[in-house]
């Protein structure tokens, strides 16, 4: 039997607390300044900023996801996690595949 | 499932006991079954825009001797348009939290909090594009042009899609009020609304930022 809070307003419903909303808008900006500091005073190296500023857009992904798309909470048969993660699969394929066709086949 | 629905009606008291149980069960199946189709779509939307992703990272150089990206990006708008964004998705689940009080006008109010910040954003897109095109640019300028729009205009597009369709939905819950089906459409449309930041999260990090670089 799962915990159901206090406030009684709880329906299988997840849509998080005033808080899960604050935190998540507050990592979203860090997570956004992060990447224009230093992209936008060049402060290290092409390679390493390019990985940081990827990192980071993934890390922004995860935050939506669980504050504000609530993905943590859902009640297990998890089709949601599922048909993302079959999604993502997808969506790797095609960007991965893509690019490492493109880079290795390119003429001249 | 119903174990869920039994919480919810008692948790409220008197408040669902005219409904037939039987009944209800069947109707809040049916929104959460629509819940999760609408997930599926946006599943769908993701390979959508990783191919437009891969197209775009693949043909990122073949500028065709005209103006790259880099010459032409103006990084201050689209940083504010990307904080409109992001405030936007935060003020689409403050609208989700104030239906879930019953709140009718603070749900609206909200909603159309988001919905400015959303046209505010579309508007700084279009002026962008104005400029580009005036600056030499156009969509068939050169392959790297054509991935750009291509890429920029599809997710502008489903923004310009996502205030037509939260315009109505404002219309519909004022006259209506918050029930089980509006309900699962503001659900709908605040997923729909993260979605769409989320996506932009990635067009600024690789159209934009790894652009002027």
């Amino acid at each position: 039997m799962e915990q159901h809070n206090a406030h009684g307003h709880e329906s299988h419903e997840s849509h998080g607390s005033m808080k899960s909303y604050v935190i998540g808008f507050l990592l979203s900006i860090v997570l956004t300044i992060i990447p224009l500091v230093l992209v936008m005073n060049d402060m290290l190296s092409k390679k390493a900023t390019t990985a940081i500023i990827l990192v980071m857009a993934v890390l922004q992904f995860a935050v939506q996801l669980i504050f504000f798309m609530h993905l943590r909470e859902e009640q297990k048969p998890r089709y949601n996690l599922m048909a993302l993660i079959f999604g993502l699969v997808i969506l790797l394929t095609i960007v991965a595949g893509s690019i490492w066709i493109m880079t290795y086949n390119a003429i001249g | 499932m119903a174990h869920a629905v039994t919480a919810h009606t008692g948790a409220h008291g008197g408040h669902g006991a005219g409904h037939g149980g039987g009944h209800h069960d069947d109707h809040h199946d049916q929104e959460s079954m629509k819940q999760f189709g609408f997930w599926l779509f946006l599943i769908t939307d993701v390979i959508l825009f990783g191919t437009l992703f891969a197209t775009f990272v693949v043909l990122r150089l073949n500028t065709d001797g005209g103006p790259t990206g880099a010459e032409l990006i103006e990084l201050n708008g689209i940083i504010i348009s990307t904080f409109l964004l992001l405030t936007s998705s935060f003020t689409s689940g403050v609208a989700v939290l104030e239906m879930h009080k019953g709140n009718k006008r603070g749900l609206i109010l909200w909603l159309a909090i988001t919905a400015l910040l959303g046209a505010s954003f579309i508007y700084l897109e279009v002026t962008e594009f104005i400029h580009l095109v005036h600056e030499g640019a156009n969509i068939g300028t050169s392959a790297y042009w054509s991935a750009f729009f291509t890429l920029v205009g599809t997710h502008g597009l489903h923004v310009s899609v996502g205030l037509v369709w939260m315009v109505a939905l404002m219309l519909q819950i004022s006259r209506r009020g918050i029930t089980p089906v509006t309900k699962r459409k503001v659900n709908i449309i605040s997923l729909y609304w993260h979605f769409l930041d989320v996506v932009w999260i990635f067009v600024f990090t690789i159209v934009y930022l790894m652009g002027v670089m």
